[in-house]
């Protein structure tokens, strides 16, 4: 049997997570054999059908390109997957906020339990993935004869982009009459991705106000990284929800976070604690950061930043 | 319009977790258990909508062993009308909690049922979605907005790149994130007269669901721990270190 990978897109970009997804897929396919279909489900997809294709090991590229499938609402992408899902043995996406919308979904209309956001894949039918916050690791067998995962994407090296893999239409149109579009406020960065960023600095309630966030402004640049936050930082209106990092937000495991006065709760914890060199700054040396920092520098972050900005 | 909430008893955020030493599970004996603080913000937002008059009634519901009583009990106190306990001692899988409600949702008719986006013990973020497919109901997920108006809601959902707003058709299927509000603490009076509620209890098999179990917990660790680093001095050892130790930074 064949495994489906749902593309993640969004602003007509296939999303960096994907191919991280089917590097998962791929270790299904390594041990139990089967081959990697992709689907790309939207409205004008075509471009990012076209970057979808250049996937190593995807076999075949299925485009449902319609004006139901816009905004990848779950309703209706539910629906498109569950009447595709008889062919496949497993059907993965992301853990993104898409992924974990509709892969349940999914799963209920197929009367199968899902398993959200694996950490790695142990065989065909058994996944390890976090539970409390990532301070447990679940390894978890599925008797589900089709198995719906969601898949974080840090957990698994992306693929290659050298395939150039056939794309063929998928004519299913479904019908929606629950769910409609609004509108949407999304933020505009010419930052890196946080959860492919190389780098990232987060900001946390010890950064005092939104203006002061800028501090991290100039740094960030230096090393092409991206700005991430705490949940205290982002509750406080400092800056905008799609930046939290943790248990509740995004899921980073950069080679180097910096986190700057943000002391280290269980669940921001959770969002960063397998990046591979992490950096806390902050005031009070018995901040709980430390004990997962690599590298601490006690001290007040007004003087701290501008002299790092200056000096790197 | 009545509202349905579902709360989940879980261990309390702030507990630092073990794992058993059999690597069978992780050890709850004698750990501080709470509302999941996800299914708190359900419960104020549901408090909130009757108190603006949109909701008549607030229905909460749990499905768990005798103890999740007490977390109904907050939710009376935090302003719900009546509770229903689904009592079982067993682990319940996802899918399973999401056939219960079905059933509850088929018996209360609630024109909106808000659950959590996440329970903070198994961190599935599955429950809700599985409910309201299972209704063949709209659902709005990671809400941090939820506007009722006339036959349909409008949902603020937090999502990767910022925010969504979708219009759902009522009735409709709520999950919480964060930032939806900020949940009230139970006053003292109020606990007393929760006491008062009607709590009704039922069993999995009143409901006519069956427990089944397709996913097994083979084992259960703790993540390899980080070593503690090393505290710099200056701007410049950190400098220093980044470069030519970790070499992360050129
Ligand atoms: C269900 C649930 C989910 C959650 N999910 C998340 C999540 O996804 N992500 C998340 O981050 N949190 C999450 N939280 C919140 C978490 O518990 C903490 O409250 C939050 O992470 C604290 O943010 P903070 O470290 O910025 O603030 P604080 O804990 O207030 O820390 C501020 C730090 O700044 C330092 N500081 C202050 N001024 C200065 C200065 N001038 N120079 C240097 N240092 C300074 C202080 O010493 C302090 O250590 C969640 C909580 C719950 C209950």
């Amino acid at each position: 049997m064949s495994i489906l990978v749902l593309a993640d897109h969004h602003d007509g970009q296939l999303a960096g997570a994907t191919a991280h997804v089917v590097a998962a897929a791929q270790q299904i396919a390594d041990a139990d054999g089967g081959d990697i279909d992709l689907l790309v489900a939207g409205e004008n997809v075509g471009a990012i059908a076209e970057q979808a294709a250049k996937l190593d090991g995807v076999s075949r590229v299925r485009v449902a390109d319609n004006g139901v499938y816009a905004h990848q609402l779950a309703e209706p992408l539910a629906d498109l997957l569950a009447a595709l899902a008889d062919d496949y043995s497993h059907i993965l996406a992301s853990a993104s906020t898409t992924g974990k919308n509709v892969l349940p979904r999914l799963a209920a209309l197929k009367d199968v339990s899902p398993l959200s956001d694996i950490l790695s894949v142990e065989s065909a039918d058994t996944f390890k993935r976090p539970i409390y916050a990532g301070n447990a690791i679940a390894t978890v067998q599925s008797a589900e004869t089709l198995k719906v995962l969601s898949v974080r994407a840090t957990a698994f090296d992306a693929v290659g982009e050298s395939n150039s893999a056939p794309i063929d239409t998928v004519d299913t149109v479904v019908d929606n009459r629950l769910s409609s579009f609004v509108g949407e406020e999304l933020a505009q960065s010419e930052r890196p991705e946080l959860g492919g960023a190389r780098v990232v600095i987060s900001g946390g309630r010890g950064m005092g106000s939104g203006d002061n966030f800028k501090l991290l402004d100039g740094i960030a640049d230096k090393l092409g990284a991206a700005i991430g936050a705490s949940r205290a930082a982002v509750d406080a209106g400092f800056v905008p929800n799609d930046m939290q990092v943790g248990q509740t937000g995004k899921i980073v495991a950069p080679e180097l976070y910096i986190a700057v006065g943000i002391s280290g709760a269980i669940q921001h914890l959770a969002g960063m604690k397998d990046s591979k060199v992490i950096v806390a700054i902050n005031k009070d040396e018995e901040a709980p950061i430390f004990q997962v920092a690599d590298y601490g520098l006690v001290g007040d972050l007004f003087q701290i930043l501008p002299e790092l900005e200056q000096k790197l | 319009m009545k509202v349905l909430v579902a709360v989940k008893r879980v261990i309390d955020y702030n507990v630092k977790i073990r794992v058993k030493a059999d690597n069978s599970d992780v050890d709850l004996t004698n750990v501080k258990m709470a509302m999941n603080p996800f299914c708190e913000i359900a419960v104020e937002e549901a408090v909130r909508l009757k108190e603006k008059g949109v909701a008549s009634e607030v229905v909460v519901v749990t499905i768990g062993p005798k103890a999740a009583q007490e977390q109904l009990r907050t939710a009376l106190a935090l302003g719900a009308d009546r509770a229903l306990h689904i009592e079982t001692d067993e682990r319940v899988e996802a899918l399973t909690v999401a056939k219960l409600l079905k059933r509850v949702v088929d018996d209360e008719q609630p024109g909106l049922t808000i659950l959590g986006k996440q329970a903070i013990d198994s961190d599935n973020n599955q429950t809700g979605q599985m409910l309201a497919a299972l209704t063949g109901l709209a659902q709005g997920t990671f809400a941090s907005k939820v506007d009722v108006k006339d036959g349909t809601v409008d949902v603020t959902r937090e999502i990767d790149g910022g925010l969504q707003t979708v219009s759902l058709k009522l009735p409709a299927i709520v999950t919480t994130d964060l930032r939806l509000n900020e949940p009230r603490y139970a006053k003292l009076p109020d606990i007393m007269k929760a006491k008062k509620k009607p709590l009704d209890v039922k069993t999995p098999a009143e409901l006519g669901v069956e427990l089944v179990a397709k996913l097994t917990q083979l084992k259960v660790e703790t993540p390899a721990e980080r070593q503690g680093g090393i505290k710099v001095a200056s701007v410049d050892e950190l400098i220093d270190k980044l470069k030519n130790d970790a070499k992360v930074i050129s």
